[in-house]
């Protein structure tokens, strides 16, 4: 008779088991609910239809159009010995015609307000490799970051995770339109310095998300200043920049660098990506950018872990360098998207919900705290269970955002056609005339 | 070993972990069978308990003596001004003014002193050319494979109409796209000669092998873990396991003893880059005999080696270990290959009569290549070990050095870069206990290359062989 020897099951890391991955969040619990029944058109009208997912669909057939036009740049074509080359190509410096590309790409961006040195560009898979790698090199495990809340629940994973350094939020609220203020940061500091917690930099994400809206230039100014008073690094996520929906009113770190002759610029990095402003999220580009050398070289360096395709590279160079069309590809896109944005703000108005007066993004800031049972975080998620099972719509609870007040929802609509957002939309009408009857 | 009774009190969430890459055990060094005996070897480990506090970070070395060497393998890059980048690294941290860095910045100084980092850089500042330059630093310094590359141009060439654009600007699966996985697994069982199958969904893709292994090394170890590593083995995994994880490495040099209960890396990069007498043997195949270990093995692969497209950045983990997969699969996020080449690559990988056809004809040139190669070391009274695959040789210039140590070994190098300028890799950079030893790749090379190469090596090797 054999003796059934139990083997011992073999371990994973802390990491591995941790839950700071964060995907037990509602945010991404109701990707789930849509995984599982997806709205279409035809095949499943009735459907959830995807509101939690910020993608620029709105303009992709500008990219398509130019891409066939130029195919011989973005095959290899005839050049056989440019593949080869491309294929070999796995220096963490990136194709220079490439980081050219992108710091050009950045400028235009800012309608040429600010200026990109190509040799600042480090090159990433994503902005998430962009944001992690930056947390790795400005932060040691336990130390934190300030971030001004509502932000994108994806920082929990992105930033934590794998670092092991902190979040601690700079809280902010409706007020004064959930603008930061010195206050705010200062209040932030004290509470990590009080828990004995090092407090490494500040990571703003400007356009915010989920907020939908700019960072006013003053208040960037004053962030700045902060980070300067107390030594610590400032973070600027603008990979919503090219999504402002008046070029005017976006105001880049850059530029304030800029003005200020690139004084203290060397605790400043910016991250940024193709993924939002181009609708390329699948191609995973995104970049570091940063005035301080030493951070560029390490950067540099890390990046081996999330090297950006050579074959990527090579595809997009040459149409982020066409200055004519990513100007009028600018322009385009921001029209398109402010004209969405108006059709989602004055549908949600007719319903009889309000927004954040924001003006960027692929988002609003929607506000259905008057329709709550209580202003309660638990009234929130009571709603946002109705909508998704109900109503059938995928939106994101602002506590998933780490906002603190309740009743706040980010819903994307630049991930779906028209005709869809209408459907939404005149779900959300039946809702909250069903819910104003029923209270 | 003293430890091991510790070790059994422990919960099995601590212990050692091992890594083995295969291709420092198909191309032995003298003394290891080679074959399918190898991996049965493989599971005798030392067993002893090293888990600790987390270590201290390394503090910054106040007089480096040698600039951080900005990259390995580079072409015509402008440089940001160094003395920026020096003075800073100089400067303890939380000097007045300067924000803080985390200490992985000034850990990552010190590693580019390596000769592996130190030869890269001579090549890409003056690299050789038959015709544009020949005089330059030859590259004997970097696994890269050249020789078979014109198929798959012409593969490219012939094949590629589809629009680039369609299904794939939008958000991907982080670990890849299913087709993509299908593709691989298709192509890993075919490498190992279909022995056994490879389950699609048991692949998480990565953006290289670089990054596969450094999340194996975030999901197995915790800070201040390690791995056994056979040695010796390839420099960049101090740094590519090390870095960001906090896990250490501990060379082992010849003896194993099995250890139950600790999972196993095996790294198969050049699994198809095989040609010699000896077959290759995944540990896939092993362990499909044995069940009980399943749990523990995790295989990483990539095109970078056997299909030359270090570039396009597509790597693999594979793993039995449902837990080890969940969370490989969310970190890929930080490290995932970009879409239209996950679209390429699956066309090309789909092609199965091509990849069939270009995996023997690469096979040949790779032996053809070496057999060349070592003949012309040979004629020089250099020895190399036998090889059965890999893009390099391991050679012995024991011989030619003075002292016979790791001092010796290192002016021996630095001879045969400055003077004869081919660059290639000290043994010591690979942690090989024996001095003397140097790893060369041939497959960056020309036929045409090889007696240029030889009669410079020559040139160095007599002034070794004459009385000093």
């Amino acid at each position: 008779m054999a003796i059934e020897i139990v083997q011992p099951s073999v371990g994973l890391s802390k990491i591995a088991v941790s839950e700071t991955h964060g995907e037990d969040s509602p945010y991404f619990a109701g990707w789930k609910a849509y995984d599982e029944n997806p709205y279409h058109e035809i095949h499943n009208p009735s459907g959830v239809i995807q509101m939690g997912l910020a993608e620029n669909q709105v303009s992709f057939d500008l990219l398509e159009e130019y891409l066939e036009a130029n195919l011989e740049s973005a095959n290899w074509g005839q050049k056989v010995s440019g593949f080869r080359e491309n294929a070999l190509f796995q220096d963490y410096h990136g194709i220079l015609s490439f980081r050219k590309a992108m710091a050009s790409f950045m400028e235009q961006v800012r309608g040429g307000k600010a200026k990109f040195n190509p040799d600042r560009v480090v090159l990433t898979a994503g902005a998430t490799a962009a944001n992690e790698l930056l947390t790795f090199i400005l932060a040691d495990p336990g130390d934190a970051l300030l971030v001004p809340t509502p932000y994108y629940p994806g920082f929990d994973r992105d930033l934590r995770w794998r670092t092991g350094v902190q979040i601690v939020p700079i809280h902010c609220d409706s007020l004064n339109g959930f603008q930061i203020t010195p206050e705010a940061l200062e209040a932030a500091y004290d509470h990590a310095t009080s828990m004995n917690i090092k407090v490494r930099g500040v990571l703003i994400t400007n356009p915010s998300n989920p907020l939908g809206a700019n960072i006013q230039r003053k208040v960037l100014e004053q962030i700045l200043e902060f980070a300067i008073q107390k030594n610590i690094h400032l973070v600027s996520d603008e990979i919503y920049s090219g999504s402002a929906f008046y070029a005017d009113e976006f105001v880049s770190i850059a530029e304030v660098l800029e003005s200020r002759n690139y004084q203290d610029s060397e605790r400043c990095h910016i991250v940024y990506s193709l993924s939002k402003d181009l609708g390329l999220p699948g191609f995973r580009v995104g970049t570091v950018y940063s005035y301080n050398d030493q951070v560029v070289t390490t950067a540099r360096r890390m990046s081996s872990f999330t090297l950006i395709s050579s074959q990527t590279q090579f595809l997009l160079a040459s149409m982020l360098s066409d200055k004519e069309f990513t100007q009028k590809y600018i322009k385009i896109n921001r029209e398109r998207l402010k004209k969405r944005y108006e059709m989602i703000i004055n549908g949600l108005k007719k319903a009889g919900i309000e927004c954040l007066k924001g003006k960027a993004g692929l988002f609003c800031w929607m506000n259905l705290s008057p329709y709550l049972e209580e202003p309660t975080i638990k009234s929130e998620l009571a709603i946002w269970k109705t909508i998704m099972h109900e109503v059938r719509l995928n939106i994101s609870p602002g506590s998933s955002c780490h906002c603190f007040e309740p009743g706040w929802f980010r819903v994307c609509f630049a991930n779906m056609s028209e005709e869809t957002l209408e459907v939404a939309l005149s779900r959300i009408h039946e809702f909250i005339k069903e819910r104003k009857q029923g209270l | 070993m003293e430890d091991e009774s510790r070790e059994q009190s422990q919960s099995p969430s601590t212990g050692m972990r091992l890594i083995v890459p295969l291709q420092g055990i198909v191309q032995g060094r003298g003394g290891l069978i080679l074959g399918s005996v190898i991996p049965c070897a493989m599971f005798y480990f030392l067993q002893f308990y090293l888990k600790r506090r987390r270590s201290p970070p390394n503090l910054p070395h106040e007089q480096t003596s040698n600039p951080p060497s900005p990259t390995p393998s580079s072409s015509n890059l402008t440089e940001l001004p160094r003395s920026a980048s020096r003075s800073s690294l100089l400067l303890s941290r939380g000097s007045i003014g300067r924000p803080h860095v985390s200490s992985r910045v000034h850990s990552i100084a010190k590693s580019n002193d390596s000769p592996y980092y130190i030869g890269l850089d001579k090549v890409s500042a003056d690299p050789y050319d038959r015709l544009n330059n020949p005089n330059g630093v030859i590259q004997l310094g970097l696994a890269e494979n050249r020789l078979t590359l014109d198929l798959i141009e012409n593969w490219i060439t012939e094949r590629l109409n589809e629009s680039i654009l369609s299904g794939i600007a939008t958000y991907q699966p982080f670990d890849g796209m299913t087709e993509l996985k299908v593709a691989m697994a298709g192509l890993m069982s075919q490498v190992v000669g279909r022995t056994v199958t490879f389950d699609p969904s048991q692949i998480v893709l990565t953006s290289g092998a670089t990054p596969a292994i450094e999340i194996l090394c975030f999901a197995l170890a915790d800070p201040g873990n390690a791995f056994l590593i056979p040695a010796p083995y390839y420099p960049g995994f101090d740094r590519d396991m090390k870095w960001r994880t906090g896990v250490e490495l501990i060379p082992v040099h010849c003896h194993f003893a099995r250890e139950k209960n600790i999972h196993i890396i095996s790294d198969e990069l050049f699994a198809a880059s095989t040609f010699g007498d000896e077959e290759f043997v995944s540990m896939a195949e092993i362990i499909d005999s044995e069940d009980t270990d399943k749990d523990r093995v995790h295989i990483v692969y990539g095109l970078s080696k056997d299909l030359s497209l270090p570039g396009f950045r597509v790597g693999v983990i594979y793993s039995y270990n449902e837990n080890v997969l969940t969370v490989s699969r969310k970190m890929t996020r930080f490290s995932p290959v970009s879409a239209p080449t996950q679209r390429l690559v699956t066309s090309m990988l789909s092609d199965t009569t091509f990849i069939k056809n270009y995996t023997e004809i690469n096979r040949e040139r790779l032996r053809a290549m070496y057999d060349l190669f070592v003949e012309g070391l040979k004629e020089l009274g250099i020895s190399c070990t036998k090889s059965s695959g890999g893009l390099y040789c391991w050679c012995d210039m024991s011989g030619l050095i003075r002292p016979y140590n790791e001092k010796g070994e290192l002016d021996l190098w630095d001879k045969l870069l400055n003077v004869a300028k081919i660059n290639i890799t000290p043994g010591s950079s690979c942690h090989c206990i024996e001095p003397g030893w140097f790893r060369c790749c041939f497959t960056t090379l020309d036929e045409t290359d090889i007696p240029v190469v030889i009669e410079r090596i020559r040139l160095v090797v007599e002034t070794c062989k004459s009385p000093s």
